[in-house]
């Protein structure tokens, strides 16, 4: 079976301080080489701090960035034009910021019909069929086509944009932080609507979030990102409970939880490593309570640990 | 510090360079023979080609730019054919007359404009802020011609206050006191528009700061009201006011060519008025260029200040 | 439509309307108003005064009726103005919506071009294209609109980066738009209020502009006549015949003065942050208009007590009631959670306490706020002043917006102190680094010299900490003070905050959504609902048993870390929008225990248990187990 999305290397590096001609005077690598597989139905859920390069890399998968290295694969068929209307029919993207991702000055109606307009040329008639199905598969009201952007509440609008997601008709969603900026009791429902309707279209979901939480509880494997790096990838019920990487272990043992002791996993200051001047070896050694030498001088490689798990680590935990 | 100015200095050359080009291409667009244009219709055919031949012009326009450049970088802006005498001449003792007029109005406007602004965001929906908000809006309307003609009828003719025009008395002699005396009219009819541009500017960058989160833990600290407004609230708003302080520096100079005709004031900008009703090309194309490299460089100051303001700003 | 009634609404914008209404009408009517022929010139009858026989504005130095002229140099004036101010937008536009969306190399040249021009003071560009054209009006007119251009680019350029970069356009992008459709169809609507403000802004600087150019004598010709040569003509006679001076003068005044604030009032309306007022500033301290004092005072014993505290704010007709009847104490030391969804009234009422509600538009309309057993509501600013701060503090939820951009930390610091204790600069100095080293920054000797921005998100939050512990105050409310920070970075927070309130024993009102960080940090918890407390008591018995329906379900609709895949509770619909909350209990429309009795009245916070207080007339527990 081939999977429904392969990325084999791919890296984004942005240049700094670009001149008019010439070339820039420091490149920042947001996102180190990834190789990834999403099997098809799979969530996978990618977690990470603000700045790990989350937002970079899904935004290269969806074409709306070109990647600097490597190549994407979407069942099986290779792209590699940074063309997102090519992109578009095969794989969308649900954006974190439900009301911004919506033109203030369009109808629903008009947001809806552009991806039916533009990807499929379908004519009016068919449009308005087509959108009537969507909007009752994600529990939106048809008297809703007609109003503007800004008299939606935030949930709402996240199903809009959802719905809108769907009229591509592609198989792959990207899941952008979707539930971050809404609250807790809204944030459930669309979790659940998500999860109802991968079921009924047979979707492949790659979910992107800081939640620790909310990506256990919607993933199958969870893959870990520190610092543009994919650091540990592995199957969603472990992955925080038996952490292999140290960092993730740190993410695991921050998190607040009911009934757990308030202690600080690391007791100073630290700081993310300066992403125009990045550490030689691993980049999580100046925060590591294991690092060694080697740490500090060799960039560990992605490793298979067995049983489903990959770290890259010199010195992965037990688990 | 010292390598941020040198690095502003350095990034004014391109666009020296490119208004130059802008000036000298503008030039060329006047149509016709300049040389005809020079010397009259009298013109013989024979002088016209010596002239020509002597300013160069039967090369093609790039060879006539390196040329012209060439000698501008040498202090070289040609002959006044009016005139009669070098062009930087003429041009640097009116840019002098220019640069006092002008100069005055800035320092008035800026500080009129900036203390009206911060005192009519204080006190908001205030007599004050109404006041001044109505006395901004004359102040932006009225052409500033008209305003200096309206000074000379009420502050000159009736009142006797201030002498009528020029810039210094035709008898008598030339002190500072002669020369506040016929600078003050002038100098705040110039002041005028800028002073209301900049307080109404003022006075919203203030109240976008004033709504600011660091402007509520200063007062969750307990800073005093006057702290506020002076300490926290005007430092940040300055970031957006130092700006429009250069771009209004530029339009109190715009602002004097009307200001010199109505004054008589021997500045540039009636040289340079003077200079297109008569053709004298030389002359306005090297005073063009000369007073808008001096505002380059005063910009160039500005920034400099923006970045002694603003530590965001990286040196 | 809505844009013509704001518009209606603001009297002075109308009373421009109204005049340029009728100078444009006059202006269109001339040709067919029985005027004397404004260029016939009749040398005899030179500077007749105003208001003589056949000349109502009397005649200028060559004998012509200065009415005629006055109105047909008005329609020329007029028409110059706004045809300069149209091709200058229109192009200046343009370019700028292209500079802006194509970003990169095209912007770049394109930017630099602009930076030329705008390196010239405008005129000497105008004067350089009229020397170059020749002097006469239609030059004047390019002249002008030729020089306005590059401030249309620029400005419009801004605006359209900042759209270009929406979410909204990318998602236009992955909807199969070409680059040509989204700069129509999503990036041109959103431009053309800015592009509309510029211009109707602009319009009467354009027309003093020409009108400039004509006084100089370089625009309009002669015998044909704007408003600027007529003045221009005048001046020679400014002292003998001033009429001739002052009928173009105060008609370019007047048009001028009517655009003007035509243009601010289009700008007014088309800005959508001032429609809700949110331009004015915020007053030192919350307004108080309290039609309602509570009954019972303090108890004495409490550090802080709220009782029955209500804010809202005005805003247009809508009256949002963002707290409404909110009481709380806080005892000396102790760590109170306040948790709630967003929009629950946390925030306000956390601000309420010490005046910090921005008003206008807030009020606080009710209920008292004691500190020791003092009233602080509608108390003297002067007092509340000088608690803030000192004995009570407080530490805001993103530390890159809550300190001021331009001061060292350092600075920031001692001037907490400051305001509040006459002490030398030095020694200030020397206890704001004792206050980094207390919130363990390392090297605080140097990082006290830091500006915010170069510090990361934790670190900043520490100084906020740092700043709030500056005069040992007793009590610091803590409003969402690790919700912008990232998880590993938060755990270092809370670990912080709460070594210090136990080393100093200062009481901390903590504001949260997060039901694990109110579990590790308080002793207490009030469950905050649409704008109200619904429920309240010890941390470990709300966890362990909730007795709010509303609380029940919250917890369940959290997904807690180590529950595995699965599905997540939710609550249907939404809470309820503080202008228009329902009679009785707010949680009703959501709630599954729902019965008639919950929509009538009010229902009020009651006692079950010596520490529980519930607001809801079936809990889920009558009694706290023992
Ligand atoms: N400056 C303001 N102008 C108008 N309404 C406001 C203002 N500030 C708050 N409100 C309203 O008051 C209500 C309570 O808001 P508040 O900020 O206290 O909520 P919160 O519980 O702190 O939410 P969050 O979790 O998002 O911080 C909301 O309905 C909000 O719309
Ligand atoms: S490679 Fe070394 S430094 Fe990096 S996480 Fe593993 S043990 Fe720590
Ligand atoms: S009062 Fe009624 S509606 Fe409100 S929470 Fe209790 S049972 Fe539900
Ligand atoms: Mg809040």
């Amino acid at each position: 079976m081939t999977a429904a999305l392969k990325l084999t290397k791919l890296k984004k590096d942005f240049p700094v301080g670009k001149s008019l001609f010439g070339p820039p005077r420091a490149v920042v690598h947001a996102v180190q080489p990834v190789t990834l597989e999403v099997a098809k139905g799979e969530t996978l859920g990618i977690v990470g701090e603000s700045g790990c390069g989350k937002s970079t890399l899904a935004r290269m998968l969806v074409g709306l960035l070109p990647a600097t290295k490597g190549t994407i694969e979407i069942e099986g068929a290779a792209l590699d034009t940074a063309d997102p209307s090519e992109f578009g029919k095969k794989i969308q993207y649900v954006f974190q910021d439900p009301l911004s991702s919506l033109n203030p000055r369009k109808t629903i109606r008009q947001i809806m019909d552009a991806p039916l307009k533009h990807l499929h040329g379908m004519a009016a008639p068919e449009r308005r069929k087509r959108i009537a199905e969507i909007f009752a598969a994600v529990n939106l009201r048809e008297e809703f086509l007609d109003r503007y952007p800004h008299e939606f509440s935030g949930g709402q609008a996240q199903r809009i944009g959802i719905a809108r997601a769907l009229a591509a008709e592609a198989r792959i969603l990207i899941l952008d932080e979707p539930v971050s900026a809404l609250d807790v009791s809204v944030q459930a429902q669309v979790l659940n609507l998500l999860a109802d309707l991968k079921q009924e279209f047979g979707l492949t979901y790659l979910f992107i979030t800081h939640d620790l939480a909310v990506v256990e509880a919607v993933s199958d494997r969870i893959a870990v990102l520190y610092f543009g790096d994919l650091v540990e990838l592995g199957p969603a019920e472990r992955i925080f409970s038996a952490p292999r990487h140290p960092y993730t272990k740190l993410l695991a043992d921050s998190a607040p939880v009911v009934g757990r002791e308030l202690k600080a996993p690391e007791g100073r200051e630290t700081e993310l490593p300066d992403p125009l001047n990045p550490p030689p070896g691993c980049s999580f050694a100046a925060r590591c309570p294991f690092a060694s030498d080697r740490c500090r001088a060799e960039i560990p490689e992605l490793k298979d640990q067995g049983d489903g798990v990959s770290v890259a680590c010199f010195h992965p935990l037990e688990g | 510090m010292g390598r941020y100015i040198l690095r502003r200095l350095l990034s004014a050359i391109p666009v020296l360079i490119g208004i130059s080009i802008v000036v000298f291409v503008i030039m060329a667009m006047i149509p016709g023979d300049p040389a005809t244009a020079i010397l009259g219709s009298y013109a013989t055919p024979e002088n016209v080609a010596e002239l020509n031949r002597d300013l160069g012009l039967d090369e093609p326009l790039v060879q006539r730019y390196f040329i012209w450049l060439g000698n501008l970088v040498q202090g070289d802006l040609g002959r006044s054919f009016n005139l009669n005498r070098p062009v930087l001449d003429e041009v640097l003792e009116r840019f002098n007359a220019t640069l006092i007029l002008a100069g005055t109005a800035f320092i008035l406007c800026s500080f009129l404009g900036i203390a009206a602004g911060v005192i009519s965001a204080a006190r908001q929906y205030g007599f004050a802020d109404k006041a001044i908000t109505f006395a901004v809006l004359l102040g932006i309307s009225i052409p500033s011609f008209f305003l200096g003609m309206m000074m000379i009828l009420i502050f000159a003719v009736n009142l006797r206050w201030f002498p009528v025009s020029g810039m210094w008395p035709i008898y008598g002699t030339r002190d500072i006191w002669a020369l506040i005396d016929h600078l003050t009219m002038p100098a705040l009819a110039l002041a005028v528009v800028a002073t209301g541009v900049i307080a109404r500017l003022s006075r919203s960058a203030m109240l976008e700061v004033l709504r600011q989160d660091f402007i509520r833990t200063a007062r969750a600290k307990g800073v005093h009201e006057r702290g506020i407004i002076w300490r926290h609230a005007l430092r940040a708003a300055m970031v957006s006011i130092i700006p429009v302080l250069g771009i209004q520096a530029g339009f109190v100079l715009s602002g004097a060519v009307y200001i010199e005709r109505v004054f008589q004031w021997p500045g540039i900008g009636q040289m340079l008025v003077e200079a297109i009703l008569r053709r004298d090309i030389l002359l306005v194309q090297g005073g063009v260029v000369f007073v808008a490299a001096c505002y380059v460089l005063f910009n160039i100051i500005v920034d400099v200040a923006q970045s002694l303001l603003d530590p965001r700003i990286k040196t | 439509m809505a844009f013509l009634k704001l518009l209606a609404r603001n009297q002075l914008a109308l009373a421009g309307l109204i005049v340029m209404g009728l100078v444009v009408l006059l202006a269109v009517l001339t040709p067919i108003l029985p005027l004397a022929n404004p260029d016939v010139t009749n040398t005899p009858a030179r500077f007749t005064p105003p208001f003589s026989e056949g000349a109502l504005l009397g005649t200028d130095h060559l004998g012509r009726d200065l009415l005629s002229r006055l109105m047909w140099g008005t329609r020329l004036s007029l028409a110059v103005g706004f045809a300069a101010a149209f091709i200058a937008a229109t192009i200046g536009a343009a370019i700028g919506i292209i500079s802006g969306y194509y970003g990169g190399r095209t912007d770049n040249i394109i930017m630099r071009f602009v930076d030329v021009l705008m390196a010239f003071p405008y005129i000497l560009l105008a004067l350089a294209i009229v020397a170059a054209l020749g002097p006469g009006l239609m030059n004047a007119l390019i002249a002008v609109a030729a020089v306005n251009i590059p401030f249309f680019a620029r400005n419009i350029r801004g605006i359209t980066v900042g759209i270009a970069h929406k979410e909204f356009v990318d998602a236009a992008r992955l909807a199969g738009l070409s680059d040509t459709k989204i700069i129509l169809t999503e990036i041109l609507p959103n431009v053309l209020p800015v592009i509309v403000i510029a211009m109707s802004t602009t319009v009467g600087w354009m027309i003093l502009e020409t009108a400039g150019l004509s006084f100089l004598g370089l625009g309009s010709q002669p015998p044909q006549a704007d408003l600027g040569s007529m003045l221009g003509e005048a001046r020679s006679a400014l002292i003998t015949n001033p009429h001739t001076s002052l009928v173009p003068g105060v008609m370019i005044l007047i048009i001028v003065m009517a655009i003007n604030l035509l243009g601010d009032g289009v700008r007014d309306a088309l800005d959508p942050r001032l429609k809700s007022g949110a331009l004015s500033r915020p007053l030192p301290a919350t307004l108080v208009d309290r039609d309602r004092q509570p009954g019972d005072t303090a108890d004495g014993t409490a550090l802080l007590e709220l009782s029955q505290l209500e804010t809202q704010f005005h805003i247009g007709p809508r009256i949002y009631r963002a707290v409404g009847g909110v009481d709380l104490q806080i005892q000396p030391g102790e760590c109170l959670g306040l948790i709630g969804e967003s929009g629950s009234g946390k925030s306000v009422t956390a601000l309420s306490i010490m005046g910090l509600v921005a008003s206008p538009p807030g009020k606080i309309t009710g209920g008292s706020v004691y500190y020791r057993g003092e009233e602080l509501v509608g108390a003297p600013y002067e007092l509340l002043r000088s608690l803030r701060g000192r004995k009570v503090a407080y530490i805001f939820q993103d530390p890159l917006a809550t300190l001021h951009p331009l001061y060292t930390v350092g600075d920031q610091l001692i001037e907490a102190v400051r305001v509040h204790r006459r002490v030398p600069k030095h020694e200030a100095r020397a206890h704001a680094i004792e206050l980094l080293k207390s919130v363990r920054i390392p090297n605080a000797e140097d990082r006290v010299d830091n500006y915010p921005h170069e510090m990361s998100g934790g670190m900043r939050q520490r100084v906020g900490i740092a700043m709030a512990l500056a005069n040992d105050p007793d009590v610091i409310i803590a409003d969402e003070p690790t919700t912008a920070l990232d998880v590993t970075v938060q755990a270092q927070i809370l670990t912080l905050l709460d070594d210090l309130r136990r080393d100093r024993g200062v009481a901390i009102l903590f504001i949260t959504h997060d039901f694990g960080v109110v579990a590790q940090l308080c002793d207490r918890v009030a469950v905050m609902y649409a704008g109200r407390i619904v429920e309240q008591g010890t941390t470990d018995d709300i966890l362990a048993h909730p007795a709010h329906p509303y609380t029940r379900r919250l917890m369940a609709c959290v997904p807690e870390l180590g529950g595995g895949r699965r599905r997540l509770e939710a609550i249907p619909g939404l809470p309820p929008v503080v202008d228009k909350l329902p009679a009785g209990c707010a949680f009703a429309d959501r709630c599954d225990k729902v019965r008639a009795a919950c929509r009538q009245g009010n229902i009020t916070l009651d006692e079950i248990g010596a520490t529980r207080r519930v607001r809801c007339i079936a809990p889920e527990i009558e009694e706290l187990p023992a």
